[in-house]
């Protein structure tokens, strides 16, 4: 067949074709530059400001923030507060999401509920649960006083404060995925005379890594910058149980502008590489569901 | 007759019996494979019946169907048989051996699910290298030898040259494949298939539906396949077992299940089948108002459901005690014409075969009279 034959005949109008779900050019626009001012105005704008503040005092200011012993202190412990709790997240991630989306069990409904509790849950409420059962006079105080343990306004309360806040992340990427893929990958590990612990490393694992990984990095995102349960618990002694958004928050209130700024870009660069992670993750991601690794 | 005919009749005897001219055994891939035999096996899920006591002798060797509707059982059975779920009662036994307290690891069955399972993470070599790669150390082959079995098992499986690929990147029947060769690698007891056919067109079905048979002739595997397309169980099984509703219907070779159905339903879900409600009464059988010149004797009275084939009637002209009816529908069928009908006063539906040049009109009147027919009795 000639490729004439195919072409619609010059006398006939060109057609303008639009998809039965694609919206006039009109509204189109509005919705367009709707979405797009909202991200630039709350979004974009604030934080080229932080940014922009960081930097106000020139490049050597900016990096004599950092030599401050207590900004030091702020910034190890927000590392360390996220490497025990994203590890603590992954350990329960896996086994709820195992358990709810592989088994049948009474109070299954119930354990999705509350899961996502502290998704619900003000962060500030968190942080008092913990005060009134570990802090001086809460249920466990004397015990703890007697046997000379501090939970509160010390660096455990903090991670437990911070695992409560992020306790749904990994669980909640985890689960859908894995109720999706069903037991069947399982079952022929099985058959094949896999045991139940080469079944998890050789089948489930890899089924789930890249969900996984994703849910990670979302947890560590929020563990790091988690504000309101930690406050509450932290008792904000400098250089000692500030994390980096408790110490930006008294270089703020203390007048000290550039210093605020600076530790609070740290913050947002974090947040931004995440998010480039994760934008890589998807993609990747998403890729090998239909496809396979090439 | 022609040369050329007898020459094509030849051939296609030669085909047709492919096994019989050519029994090619790969003694490399033969394996001590053993009977099974499932002993009165209660399954429910929750409130919901699946097997009502089933009992079953799979003999070595051999290559056997469940079919049946969906919901009727056939892949709990397959299941239980695996140790992929458990009887509420009853047992199976591998050769003399109870298999009730072995778990699915311990039965070294070789499974194949109907959506593949394969590991999308895992090329098509550590897919089949993947029931050997998880022995425990002591019985673990080395590597050399995982990779010569692995290979013997792609040639098998006709996929040389495929092993780096990911399951992504196989077709539908290539995966099939692959998930086969997986599960021979153990060098499994007894094969167990789940729709093995299911999820492919028909014109790769055929084929496979073939080379599945070849396989099971070289390999002599004791096999049970479960399917849904009663065409695939009577062409590729020594035996077919019909089950319905968590019961087994009947258990026999192609031939008997097709010219002998023991119950209503297997006459019905086999093969093409009218079926019209009669009353049998002294041995003489009434549609309705008519007596049809059938002999009944040795039938019990009362109502009853009247089966035959569409093929296995004749036209009857006006001769008394025919099926009459008037022609509703009518379509071409490969060499010969079917026709819908209406039959008796209360409009039965039948269908009736005749050759294809015949002249019948819609809304017509056909009489015909089965040659070949069963009656069961009608529980109403």
């Amino acid at each position: 067949m000639s490729e004439q034959t195919l072409a619609p005949p010059a006398t006939m109008p060109p057609v303008t074709w639009r998809a039965p779900t694609a919206e006039v050019p009109p509204v189109r626009i509005v919705l367009i530059g709707v979405a797009v001012l909202f991200i630039g105005v709350f979004l974009g704008f604030p934080l080229l400001v932080v940014f922009f503040e960081a930097f106000l005092n020139g490049v050597g200011k900016y990096f004599e923030t950092f030599a401050d012993s207590d900004t030091q202190a702020a910034i190890r412990l927000t590392l360390l507060v996220a490497a025990l709790a994203v590890p603590a997240n992954l350990i329960f991630g896996i086994s709820a999401a195992w358990a709810i989306a592989k088994y049948d069990f009474r109070g299954k409904a119930l354990l999705i509920t509350l899961i996502d509790l502290p998704f619900s849950v003000s962060p500030v409420i968190a942080g008092l649960i913990y005060v009134i059962m570990f802090g001086a006079q809460g249920y466990f105080g004397d015990w703890l006083k007697a046997n000379n343990i501090q939970i509160i306004f010390a660096i455990p309360g903090i991670v437990l404060a911070t695992i409560f806040v992020t306790f749904p992340f990994v669980a909640r990427e985890l689960i859908p995925l894995m109720e999706e893929q069903g037991t069947q990958d399982e079952e022929a590990a099985i058959s094949l005379g896999a045991s139940g612990w080469q079944t998890f490393r050789r089948v489930t694992l890899p089924n789930v890594k890249w969900g996984l990984m994703y849910g990670v990095l979302l947890c560590n995102a929020r563990a790091m910058g988690e504000f309101g349960a930690v406050a509450v618990v932290s008792g904000h002694i400098r250089g000692l149980t500030n994390t980096m958004p408790l110490h930006i928050e008294i270089l703020y209130n203390d007048y000290q502008w550039v210093a605020a700024f600076t530790v609070a870009s740290l913050l947002a660069l974090l947040a931004l590489i995440t998010l480039i992670v994760k934008t890589l993750l998807e993609w990747r991601f998403s890729d090998e569901l239909a496809n396979g690794p090439r | 007759m022609t040369a050329l005919a007898q020459f094509r009749r030849d051939t296609d005897y030669i085909e047709a019996n492919l096994s019989l001219v050519a029994p090619f055994v790969d003694e490399r891939l033969r394996v001590k494979t053993m009977n099974v035999t499932v002993e009165n096996l209660v399954k429910a899920f929750g409130a919901t019946p699946a097997l009502h006591g089933v009992s079953l002798e799979i003999a070595s060797g051999e290559l056997i169907a469940l079919v049946g509707p969906s919901g009727s059982g056939k892949t709990t059975l397959l299941r239980l048989i695996a140790g992929l779920d458990f009887p509420n009662s009853g047992r199976v036994l591998f050769g003399a051996e109870d298999a009730s307290s072995k778990s699915v690891q311990e039965r070294n069955v070789g499974f194949v699910f109907q959506n593949y399972a394969l590991f999308k993470h895992m090329s098509v070599f550590e897919n089949i290298a993947f029931g050997l790669r998880v022995r425990p150390r002591a019985t673990r082959p080395s590597e050399a030898s995982i990779r010569q079995r692995v290979m013997t098992l792609l040639d098998l499986v006709q996929l040389n040259g495929l092993e780096k690929r990911f399951p992504g990147q196989l077709s539908g029947g290539q995966r099939q494949r692959v998930a086969f060769a997986r599960a021979l690698a153990i060098e499994p007891g007894v094969l167990l298939l789940d729709e093995p056919f299911g999820a492919l067109d028909a014109k790769v079905r055929k084929e496979l539906r073939r080379w599945l048979r070849e396989i099971h002739d070289r390999t002599g595997h004791t096999t049970v396949f479960v399917t849904h397309d009663q065409e695939e169980a009577l062409e590729l099984a020594d035996r077919v077992v019909v089950m319905s509703q968590g019961r087994i219907e009947q258990v026999g070779s192609a031939d008997d299940i097709y010219d002998n159905p023991a119950t209503p339903f297997v006459f019905d879900f086999i093969g093409d089948s009218s079926a019209l409600p009669v009353i049998v009464d002294k041995g003489s059988i009434a549609l309705d108002d008519r007596i049809l010149s059938i002999d009944a004797k040795g039938h019990a009275d009362g109502p009853a459901t009247l089966f035959f084939r569409p093929n296995h009637v004749r036209l009857a002209g006006q001769e008394s005690g025919s099926i009459v009816g008037t022609v509703t529908g009518s379509r071409r069928h490969g060499d010969i014409r079917r026709l819908e009908l209406e039959v008796g006063l209360a409009r039965h539906r039948c269908e009736i075969d005749v050759p294809a040049d015949s002249e019948v009109s819609r809304n017509g009147r056909v009489a015909v009279k089965p040659t070949d027919w069963r009656l069961f009795p009608r529980v109403s």
